[in-house]
């Protein structure tokens, strides 16, 4: 469970000091999936940056379990990423000389899970999202879906307990977007998981249970 | 997943991979080239100076002649031969004089053997032998019976008297020849050190222990031929005949010893009335660690001694083995040292340019937990690698250029410069600078084909660099990716 308390986060730009979110409080319960929407620099990457542990918070606090994000060293984050967040980007971000099934594995290295163990949970996930024949694929000789699934496959085979996703389906067409929209819900439902989806897209953020809206670092729920 | 990941990137990256490679590769080639001509080049200077000054002689030990005082004849000036009026012998009209001079040359100073002593006693000096470097010169002359003319009678002395008609062209003519060669004397019983254990046994025997007070010579195979001499033929030095027991060479082809003559040095002593002197002091230090410590202490112990160490001796080589040397010491090192820096800085760039064209890829794996230990030990194992493939390539370049450079096989011909009149007349039988002070004259010179040897340290210097290169490159692009935020893999893409 998120508890996001008074969270501020500003940038210094040369001489301006911009506010990319201004005191926000908010709660997320566990389980549930979220979409979280708003124009172009009203702060939603940074708060995904803000769940994701990515980066700290100017003032405030962000308590994921009993983990106070904000005041956590690089080292202690990146174990928390490591365990218990999955991300899915827009643009994939998968390593573009490891095939499918290396690129779902490098999410199981920071772990220290042994290789046989390491190779047949990768090959599970990979399965379970539906390539389980492209393993040995570089993502170049896959299409946008495919890779966008290879890149989910690597979130959730260290099964996490929260799933993050920036614009999931923003470099996908529609009934791409809508297949890989079915598959992460399809997910999220099996595995219990807490499901936060940035989108611009109104169709990806009416699945979701609970829709906020981030507008000039302010964050309100959408009833 | 290291090796997996490290093997997918320099695959997948193949041309960054080869660039670096190469430009590792290259500067590896060069520095082992240089190293390993350079060894070849200081193997054929000791291979000279050991022509002339014996193998494993470390140190020399000589005594710089003083300047003369005001009204002193200079030491080592001209020779003089004097001659009474009944001097030589005459027959038919002719007169012959014939007269040998035993001395040491110009430009040397005999000193008190007590020194060897004094060198001996020195910490580490492992073994030490003395010297005494001479120059025989004897002169012929053939001149009319000036007894057998009448001299002038009365104030008019033109038209008096009847000049003398014998000498050797019959008419009152004379006749002059001056011939000169080194003699070396020298402790029979010593031979470990000093100019004669550099040489090669070519027939009869060599000095000792039981020569001390003979008259028995050995000598240089050269001159023996020059002078037309054999093992069992006679040589006369300072008018008394020496029995020839051996004839020696050079151990390298085509360098002359370091005298012409050698004989036991108590007689060299006597014949040039320098009882208890000697020229030369041939030093062998117990490691190559010592000499610097024994030049030291023998510079203090003896004061007005001129101390020579093998490098001293070293600069005294010249001919194109010298050029040779300057070229691999200037050109050779410098160029390897910009190709390497090159190499280092071309590793480095690419690394860095890496870095920063994966940044989303090295973000995205923050996002995914990996800890900045892990991408920098990613960046550094993939560098190291590089360096490494860099370095294989590079050693078996440098050894096919090592290769080719031994088949071509060039010759260097050097000569030896030297402060030592004895070595310095080596071959020659001339008498070569003269004055006072240091007379640098050339000496044994020889052909040497350079021959590039491969060392094992070669090796490990080339591996040494390729690693160290590799790390650098690593390390500092290691450093980048390290200071890479994990938000950038998300920013980049908002």
């Amino acid at each position: 469970m998120y508890e996001l308390t008074d969270v501020t986060k500003k940038y210094d730009q040369g001489k301006r000091s911009v506010t990319a979110l201004n005191k926000v409080t908010l709660s997320i319960p566990d389980g549930q999936m979220v979409a979280i929407q708003g124009p172009t620099g009203g702060g939603k990457s940074t708060l995904l940056q803000m769940l994701g542990a990515l980066d700290r918070p100017t003032d405030g606090t962000i308590e994921l379990g009993r983990s106070d994000l904000s005041k956590l060293g690089q080292g202690p984050l990146g174990e928390i990423r490591a365990r218990e967040i999955g991300f899915v980007f827009q643009g994939f971000n998968l390593i573009p000389t490891l095939t499918a099934q290396e690129n779902v594995e490098t999410a199981l290295a920071p772990l220290g899970v042994p290789t046989a163990e390491r190779v047949s949970r990768a090959t599970a996930a990979l399965e379970s999202v539906g390539l389980g024949e492209r393993g040995s694929h570089l993502p170049a000789e896959l299409s946008g879906g495919q890779q966008q699934r290879v890149a989910i496959a690597r979130a959730l085979v260290k099964e996490p307990a929260v799933l993050l996703a920036d614009e999931p389906t923003g470099n996908l067409d529609e009934h791409t977007r809508d297949e890989i929209m079915d598959l992460l819900e399809g997910l999220w439902r099996a595995k219990g998981l807490t499901l936060i989806v940035v989108t611009h897209d109104s169709a990806v953020a009416r699945r979701a249970q609970r829709r906020l809206v981030i507008r000039n670092g302010v964050v309100r729920d959408v009833a | 997943m290291f090796v997996t990941y490290l093997r997918r990137e320099l695959a997948g990256r193949r041309k960054q991979t080869a660039i670096v490679a190469i430009g590792m590769a290259l500067a590896i080639a060069l520095v082992i080239i240089v190293n390993a001509v350079s060894s070849g080049v200081q193997l054929a200077q000791s291979t000279v100076l050991a022509s002339v000054y014996g193998v494993g002689t470390d140190i020399t030990v000589s005594q710089t002649p003083a300047a003369p005082t005001e009204g002193e004849a200079g030491a080592g000036g001209p020779a003089n031969f004097d001659f009474g009026a009944d001097a030589g012998a005459t027959a038919d009209g002719t007169t012959t004089v014939s007269q040998s001079r035993l001395s040491v040359d110009r430009g040397t100073t005999a000193f008190d053997v007590t020194a060897l002593d004094t060198v001996s006693g020195v910490d580490n000096v492992s073994a030490a032998a003395a010297t005494l470097s001479l120059s025989n010169t004897t002169f012929d002359g053939a001149l009319p019976d000036f007894s057998a003319g009448t001299p002038p009678t009365g104030d008019d002395t033109a038209t008096g008297g009847t000049p003398p008609s014998g000498g050797p062209d019959g008419a009152g003519g004379s006749s002059f020849s001056v011939d000169s060669f080194t003699v070396l004397g020298l402790d029979p019983a010593d031979e470990a050190v000093g100019p004669l254990s550099a040489v090669s046994l070519t027939d009869g025997r060599s000095l000792e222990s039981t020569d001390a007070g003979t008259n028995v010579a050995v000598l240089d195979a050269g001159y023996a031929t020059t002078a037309e001499l054999v093992v069992g033929d006679t040589v006369a030095i300072a008018g008394t005949d020496f029995t020839v027991v051996g004839l020696v060479t050079a151990s390298s082809a085509d360098a002359t010893t370091a005298s012409n003559v050698y004989i036991p040095l108590d007689v060299a002593q006597t014949l040039s009335g320098l009882t208890d002197q000697v020229t030369d002091i041939y030093v062998q230090a117990a490691s190559s660690t010592d000499i610097e410590q024994i030049q030291t202490d023998v510079e203090t112990a003896l004061p007005d001694a001129t101390v020579q160490t093998q490098s001293d001796l070293a600069s005294s080589v010249s001919g194109s083995l010298s050029s040779a040397s300057d070229l691999v010491t200037n050109l050779g090192l410098w160029l390897s040292l910009i190709v390497l820096a090159a190499a280092f800085l071309i590793a480095i760039l690419f690394t860095i340019s890496g870095v920063t064209r994966r940044t989303r890829e090295f973000g995205t794996l923050k996002a995914i937990g990996w800890s900045n230990g892990r991408i920098v030990r990613q960046v550094a194992g993939e560098s190291l690698v590089q360096g490494l493939i860099g370095g294989i390539v590079g050693i078996a370049v440098g050894l096919a250029g090592i290769l080719v450079i031994n088949l071509v096989a060039p010759t260097l011909t050097a000569g030896a410069a030297t402060t030592d009149p004895a070595s310095a007349l080596g071959g020659t039988g001339g008498p070569g600078g003269g004055g006072f002070g240091q007379a640098m004259v050339e000496a044994t010179t020889s052909d040497i084909v350079l021959q590039v040897p491969v060392t094992v340290s070669v090796i490990l210097i080339a591996v040494g660099l390729a690693v160290l290169g590799g790390l650098l490159a690593g390390a500092i692009g290691g450093w980048r990716a390290s200071r890479l935020s994990p938000s950038e893999a998300l920013r980049s893409i908002a």
